[in-house]
C-alpha cells in the first residue's frame, strides 16, 4: 500500500490537444477500456444483475459456465457474473473512499508542509509520514478490523490512512520543486502569502501528479480490499465480495476451478487496467517521460 | 562516514521510541479494558481481576508502558494469555519460517528483476523491453493470494511436485523445509519481482539519459559498457529503497499467504492472536515487526552512503 | 591534408531537417570556431562528427576524421576513435562527471579502454593528464569525488579526460557558457595552450561572438541548420556579406539608445545591509554554523538611473535582490524607497512593494504554465487596496502588453505559447503594469540570443523614457551592463568593492578584482 513509483515533475506546458494524444496512448485506452468496463457493470447490478445473488438455488450448485449462468455457479447455486457484478461496487467504493481519504488528508500536509520547508512544522508531518510507513500495513489493517470489528468502513479506514503519507510525500516533493520556480518567487513579490501561493500556483500544478499516483492507489486499494476480504475482515456476508468469492473456493478448487478463476480475474484485470490508465496518464501529462516507466 | 551512522540511528531509536508508544497507546488505551477485551463482557469479575493483576494492568500508564518497553529491551516480551507460554518463545519459534520465507522471496525476487529490468532499460523501446514491461504489468497486478491458489492446484494438486501447505519443520532436513516453503516463495516473489524490475528498469533508463553517459560514451565506452561501469551504480539508490521496503513487507506481508499455505509464521501468529485477542502478543509481534521494517530501512540508508560518496561526508 | 572534413552534411531527427549542406574543415593545429544562436544546429554539427546523435537521426553527405569516414564506420570502430583520435567538451560540467566515481578513475578510464595497460600505469597517466590541466596533486588527488570540486575544476577534469591520450581533434561544445567570467577566460587560455602543445585540432562550438573571436582562427556561422558565413578569425568581421551575420555581429555590441534624465534625489537607499544564514549543524549538539552573504551594503539608485550591480556567481547578489524586494528581512541596516522602509516591522510593506517591480532570468520559469497572459500579468494588482476591475482592469491589460510591443489579443494565450523574447516582454509587462517606479532586472537577459537581447535591450530603454523608470540592473554580464547602466556597482564575496559611473568603471577600473573582471571579459576586434 505504499508509493513505489519515483517522483516526475508537472509539465511546463500547458493542456493542449490532450485528448488526441490520450487517444493515440494504447496503454491509456486499454486501461481506461477495462477499469470503466468493471465502472459500468457496478453501476448497473444496482439496477439490474442476471440473478439474485443471495437467492441460493442448491439444485444448481456447483455448476461450469453454461449459457444460463455465463461464468457457472458457486456452492450454494448463486450465479457468479452476479456476484461478480456487485464485487465491483464493493471493490470499487472501498478503494476510491481510500484514495478520497488519502487525498483530503494527505494534499494539505503535503502543501503545508512544503511552504513552511525546514520548519518544525514540516519535520513532525515528515516524520509522522515515515512512522505511518514503519508499521507493516497489513497488519495495522487486521489489527483495526479486528479491533474495531470486520466491516467494509472500517477496511477503508485501515487502507484510506496508508493512502496519506503516500500523498502527502508526493505533494510535498513535487511542491517543493514548484517553490523553486521564479513564479512562485513572482507572486511572493505580489505580496501574495504562502497559502493564496499553494492554492493559486502549487496545486493546479501538482494535480498530474495526484491523478496518476492516485490510480496507482486505487488499484493498491482493490488489491488490499481483496487480501482484507478473502481473510475474513472485509465486507461482510451475505453481501458478495471478490476477496471472500477466492476465500470460498479454496476448499473446492480442485473439482470447480471456475469458481476461483473468474473473481481473481476480476481483480487482477481491474487492477491491471487501473495501472495501464496510470501509465498512460503520466506519459500523456509529462511527454518527456514516455516509455520510462 | 561515522556522523552520517550516528545521525541514522538516532532517527532510527526515535523513530522506534514513538513507534513503541503508538502501538501501546493503540493497545492499551483505545479499545476500552484489555481484560475485558480478551475474556469477553461477559466474564466473571475475580476472573478479570486476576487477569489485570497478571497484565499489570494495575500499575500506571507509564509504569506499565516502561515495563513493557523494558521487558522486550531484555527479551522479556511476555507470557501469552491464550497460550500461557512466553511469548519470546512462540515468536523465536514463527521467526524461524517467517524470516527464510521472507529472505527466499527476496533473493528470487532481485534474482528475476535485475537481469529483466537492465535487459529492458538496455533495449528500450525493443520487443524485448515491451515484452518485459507487459509481463511486469501483469505481475503487479495479480492478487499474490490467488496466483498462490491457481500454483497449488497446478503444482501441488496435478503435478504433486510440492505439498498444498504446512511446514514440516527444520528438523526434518533443510532441502526438505526449502521444498515447503518454495510455492509461498515464489508467490510473494512474483509481484516484487515485477515491481523491482519496473523500477530498476526505469532508473536506469533515467540514469543513461545523464550527461556522466554520454561523458563515458565520447571517451569510447561502448552502450553496454557505459551502462555496466558507470549507469548502474547510479541507478541503485531508488532500487536499494524497493527492495528494503519489499523486505518490510515480505516479513510482515505475508500473512495472507501464510493462510494460504497454512506455515505456522508470524503472519499467522498474529492473525490467530487477533482472533483470540490475545492483545500481548499482538502488542510484541506488531513491535517486532516495526523494528524489523526500521531496522532494514537503517540498513538501506547506510548502503545509500556505500554506493554514494556523496551522502558519507554528511 | 585536412583533420576534419565535412562535406554537405544534412541531418533529419525524426521529421524535422537539423543541418543542411554544412560543410566545413580543421586542419592539425588549427582552431575553428562555430557560432550561432540556439537551434542553428551548431551543437548537432559536433555530435554528428562524434557519431553520439539521438535515436532517430539519419545523416548524409561525408565527414571524414583523419581518413576515417565517421558516417559509415561501425559502432566498434567508432568507439576505438572516440576518446582516442577526438576527445569532446561538454557544456555542463556540473553534471558531465560521474558523480560516484573518483576523478583519477574517470581520467584513466579513457586511457584503460584504448590501450594494454595495468591500472597503475593508467593511473600514473591520469595523475599527467590532470597535472596538465592544471590541477596539482597535493591539492587534486587521483582519490577526489567530483562533488569536491568547483565547476571550473570539473571543466578541467573532462578536458583532462578528453586530452588523456592526445587526440588529433578536440571538440568543445559551449564549454564555458556555464561559467563565471574569470572561470571561463582560465579554460580558453588552457585550451589554447594544451592545442599548441599538442598540435590538435580543435572545433570550438559557441553562441558567445567574443569568445570565438578571442581564440579561433577560422569562424564558421550557422543559422537554422545551414553554414552562411566562413572566413578568417578576425579578418572576416570587417568584411561580412550575410545579413545575418551582420545582424548578429551588430546586436552583440548593441547599445540601445538611451536619453538619461537622472534627478539627484535618491529613489532607493540601501545602508549597511547584512544578511547572515544559519548552516545546517555540523555535529549533533554543537553550535550552527553561519555565513555572511552581505557583508554592511550601501549604495543609492537616484530617480530615474539606470544602475548595475555586477558580481560572479555567489557573490551575494541574489541574496541582496531578495532583501531589496522585501522577500527576506535583513540582519542590519535598512532598505528604504523614497524614505520608506521596505520592512516595517516584520511585515513587508505593501506601500512600498507596489512601487517596485522585478522580472527574472529564465522565461520559462517565471510563468505558471495553467494561467492566461491577462491573469499572469495582472498578478501585482494583489500589492492594490483596491485593484482595478471591469473595463478599468481590460485597459490596463491593453496598455501594458501594448507597451512592450505585445498585442491586446495576447491577454487570452497562454504562455507556452510565446518565445523565449515574448515571454521576457510578457514579464515586463507584468512589472509595469501597476506603474513602478523602480524595476529590478535580475539577470533579464542572460537567457536570451544575442538579437533578442538587443530588442529587449531596446524596449527597456525606450520604457524608462517613456515612464521615467528606474533600473537596477543585477547581472553577471559585463558587456550588457556597459550598454544598460549609467552607474555601476562591483560585487565580491557579499561587499560592494567598487562604484562608480558606468564608463569609468570600465575605462579604468580601481580595484584589482574589477581589473581582473574587465580583463577576462572577451572582447570583440574593434572593426565592427
Amino acid at each position: 500500500m505504499t508509493d513505489l513509483r519515483t517522483d516526475s515533475l508537472p509539465p511546463s506546458g500547458a493542456p493542449v490537444r490532450l485528448w488526441g494524444r490520450a487517444l493515440r496512448s494504447r496503454n491509456l485506452v486499454i486501461g481506461a477500456m477495462l477499469t470503466l468496463t468493471f465502472a459500468l457493470a457496478a453501476l448497473v447490478s444496482f439496477a439490474w444483475t442476471p440473478f439474485d445473488v443471495t437467492g441460493m438455488d442448491i439444485a444448481n450448485r456447483i455448476k461450469p459456465p453454461s449459457a444460463r449462468n455465463l461464468l457457472g455457479t458457486d456452492h450454494f447455486g448463486r450465479d457468479i457474473l452476479s456476484m461478480i457484478m456487485v464485487g465491483a461496487r464493493v471493490s470499487i467504493a472501498v478503494a476510491f473512499v481510500a484514495v478520497g481519504i488519502g487525498l483530503v488528508f494527505g494534499v494539505p500536509l503535503g502543501l503545508w508542509a512544503a511552504a513552511r520547508k525546514g520548519s518544525l512544522l514540516d519535520e513532525v508531518i515528515m516524520r509522522a509520514n515515515d512512522l505511518v510507513f514503519a508499521f507493516p500495513s497489513l497488519v495495522i489493517a487486521i489489527l483495526i478490523t479486528a479491533i474495531f470489528g470486520p466491516s467494509a468502513l472500517n477496511a477503508i479506514i485501515a487502507i484510506g490512512i496508508f493512502n496519506i503519507p503516500v500523498f502527502a510525500r508526493l505533494t510535498r516533493s513535487g511542491a517543493l520543486t514548484l517553490w523553486q520556480r521564479d513564479y512562485v518567487l513572482a507572486a511572493r513579490v505580489a505580496g501574495k502569502g504562502a497559502a493564496r501561493i499553494s492554492v493559486e500556483h502549487i496545486l493546479p500544478n501538482v494535480t498530474n501528479l495526484l491523478i496518476v499516483q492516485g490510480t496507482i492507489q486505487f488499484s493498491l486499494g482493490i488489491l488490499a480490499e481483496a487480501g482484507l476480504s478473502y481473510v475474513g475482515l472485509g465486507v461482510q456476508p451475505p453481501t458478495p465480495s471478490w476477496g471472500r468469492m477466492l476465500a470460498e473456493s479454496q476448499t473446492m478448487i480442485s473439482f470447480a476451478p471456475h469458481m476461483a478463476l473468474f473473481p481473481g480475474l476480476a481483480i487482477l484485470l481491474t487492477v491491471l487496467g487501473l495501472n495501464l490508465m496510470g501509465d498512460g496518464l503520466r506519459d500523456l501529462f509529462d511527454p518527456k517521460l514516455r516509455g520510462r516507466s | 562516514m561515522l556522523r552520517y551512522t550516528l545521525s541514522r540511528l538516532l532517527s532510527l531509536s526515535i523513530s522506534l521510541a514513538v513507534a513503541s508508544l503508538v502501538i501501546f497507546l493503540v493497545i492499551e488505551i483505545l479499545p476500552g479494558d484489555p481484560a475485558v477485551l480478551m475474556l469477553g463482557v461477559n466474564a466473571q469479575e475475580d476472573t478479570l481481576a486476576a487477569l489485570r493483576d497478571q497484565l499489570g494492568l494495575n500499575g500506571s500508564m507509564l509504569t506499565r508502558y516502561v515495563d513493557w518497553v523494558g521487558g522486550m529491551l531484555v527479551g522479556d516480551f511476555g507470557t501469552s494469555y491464550t497460550y500461557r507460554t512466553p511469548v519470546a518463545d512462540m515468536v523465536g519459534d514463527r521467526l524461524w519460517v517467517s524470516l527464510p520465507l521472507a529472505i527466499y522471496a527476496l533473493t528470487l525476487s532481485t534474482v528475476i528483476a535485475f537481469p529483466a529490468g537492465i535487459w529492458a532499460a538496455s533495449r528500450r523501446g525493443s520487443a524485448a523491453d515491451v515484452g518485459v514491461m507487459g509481463i511486469t504489468q501483469l505481475g503487479v497486478a495479480i492478487p499474490n493470494f490467488w496466483f498462490a491458489m491457481l500454483m497449488v492446484v497446478v503444482f501441488a494438486v496435478n503435478l504433486r511436485w510440492f505439498s498444498a501447505g504446512g511446514f514440516p519443520g527444520w528438523d526434518e532436513g533443510f532441502w526438505v523445509s526449502i521444498k515447503a516453503l518454495t510455492l509461498p516463495a515464489v508467490a510473494l516473489a512474483l509481484p516484487q519481482a515485477s515491481i523491482l524490475a519496473r523500477v530498476m528498469r526505469s532508473a536506469l533508463v533515467d540514469t543513461l539519459s545523464e550527461d556522466f553517459v554520454r561523458t563515458a560514451r565520447a571517451k569510447g565506452l561502448t552502450r553496454s559498457q557505459a551502462l555496466w561501469r558507470h549507469a548502474l551504480r547510479n541507478a541503485l539508490i531508488p532500487v536499494l529503497t524497493i527492495i528494503g521496503m519489499q523486505f518490510a513487507f515480505l516479513l510482515a506481508g505475508g500473512i495472507i499467504i501464510e493462510n494460504v499455505f497454512f506455515l505456522p509464521g508470524l503472519g499467522r501468529l498474529i492473525f490467530q492472536a487477533i482472533s483470540a485477542r490475545d492483545l500481548i502478543v499482538v502488542e510484541s509481534v506488531v513491535m517486532l515487526l516495526v523494528f524489523a521494517v526500521v531496522m532494514v530501512n537503517f540498513m538501506v540508508e547506510i548502503a545509500y552512503a556505500l554506493v554514494d560518496p556523496r551522502l558519507r561526508r554528511r | 591534408m585536412s583533420l576534419l572534413r565535412i562535406e554537405k552534411l544534412s541531418l533529419d531527427i525524426g521529421r524535422h531537417h537539423i543541418l543542411r549542406d554544412v560543410s566545413l574543415s580543421v586542419d592539425p593545429g588549427q582552431i575553428v570556431g562555430v557560432i550561432g544562436e540556439s537551434g542553428s544546429g551548431k551543437s548537432m554539427t559536433a555530435f554528428t562528427v562524434m557519431q553520439l546523435l539521438p535515436e532517430g537521426a539519419q545523416a548524409s553527405g561525408r565527414v571524414i576524421l583523419s581518413g576515417h569516414d565517421m558516417l559509415s564506420l561501425p559502432e566498434a570502430a567508432l568507439c576505438d576513435l572516440r576518446g582516442n583520435e577526438v576527445g569532446m567538451v561538454f557544456q555542463e560540467p556540473m553534471t558531465a562527471l560521474n558523480p560516484i566515481r573518483t576523478i583519477g578513475d574517470q581520467v584513466a578510464e579513457t586511457i584503460l579502454i584504448h590501450e594494454r595497460v595495468s591500472k597503475s600505469e593508467a593511473m600514473a597517466r591520469a595523475r599527467e593528464a590532470l597535472n596538465r590541466v592544471e590541477l596539482p596533486e597535493d591539492r587534486f588527488p587521483l582519490s577526489r569525488y567530483p562533488h569536491e570540486l568547483s565547476g571550473g575544476q570539473r571543466q578541467r577534469v573532462v578536458i583532462a579526460m578528453a586530452i588523456a591520450l592526445r587526440p588529433k581533434l578536440l571538440i568543445a561544445d559551449e564549454p564555458t557558457t556555464a561559467l563565471d567570467v574569470t572561470t571561463q577566460a582560465q579554460i580558453l587560455d588552457l585550451l589554447k595552450r594544451l592545442v599548441r602543445e599538442d598540435g590538435m585540432g580543435m572545433l570550438m562550438i559557441s553562441h558567445d561572438l567574443a569568445v570565438v573571436a578571442d581564440m579561433a582562427d577560422e569562424i564558421v556561422i550557422m543559422q537554422n541548420g545551414v553554414v552562411v558565413e566562413r572566413g578568417p578569425c578576425p579578418g572576416i568581421f570587417g568584411a561580412l556579406k550575410h545579413p545575418y551575420s551582420i545582424s548578429l555581429l551588430a546586436a552583440s555590441t548593441h547599445a540601445p539608445d538611451r536619453a538619461v534624465h537622472v534627478e539627484e534625489a535618491p529613489l532607493l537607499r540601501v545602508r549597511d545591509v547584512r544578511r547572515t544564514y544559519r548552516l545546517p549543524r555540523k555535529t549533533l549538539f554543537g553550535p550552527a554554523g553561519e555565513v555572511e552573504a552581505v557583508k554592511g551594503v550601501s549604495f543609492d539608485l537616484k530617480k530615474g538611473e539606470s544602475l548595475g550591480l555586477v558580481g560572479e556567481s555567489g557573490c551575494g547578489k541574489s541574496t541582496l535582490t531578495r532583501a531589496i524586494l522585501g522577500l527576506e528581512e535583513v540582519q542590519g541596516g535598512e532598505i528604504l524607497l523614497d524614505g520608506e522602509p521596505v520592512f516595517t516591522g516584520h511585515k513587508p510593506n505593501r506601500d512600498v512593494r507596489r512601487r517596485m517591480q522585478v522580472v527574472f532570468q529564465d522565461p520559462y520559469g517565471s510563468f505558471n504554465p495553467r494561467h492566461r497572459v491577462d491573469r499572469l500579468i495582472c498578478e501585482p494588482f494583489h500589492l492594490l487596496d483596491t485593484p482595478p476591475t471591469g473595463a478599468d482592469r481590460d485597459r490596463a491589460i491593453a496598455e501594458a502588453l501594448t507597451s512592450v510591443g505585445l498585442s491586446e489579443a495576447d491577454r487570452y494565450k497562454y504562455i507556452h505559447e510565446f518565445s523565449g523574447g515574448q515571454r521576457q516582454r510578457i514579464a515586463i509587462a507584468r512589472a509595469l503594469i501597476i506603474k513602478p517606479d523602480l524595476i529590478l532586472l535580475d539577470e533579464a537577459v542572460s537567457a536570451l540570443d544575442v538579437q533578442v537581447r538587443a530588442q529587449i535591450l531596446d524596449l527597456l530603454a525606450d520604457l524608462s523614457k517613456r515612464f521615467g523608470l528606474s533600473y537596477l540592473f543585477i547581472s553577471h554580464d559585463l558587456s550588457v551592463v556597459r550598454v544598460i547602466t549609467d552607474r555601476c556597482l562591483v560585487m565580491k564575496s557579499g561587499e560592494i568593492v567598487e562604484q562608480g559611473p558606468t564608463d569609468q568603471v570600465f575605462a579604468n577600473p580601481q580595484h584589482p578584482y574589477t581589473q581582473q573582471l574587465i580583463a577576462a571579459a572577451p572582447d570583440l576586434p574593434e572593426i565592427a
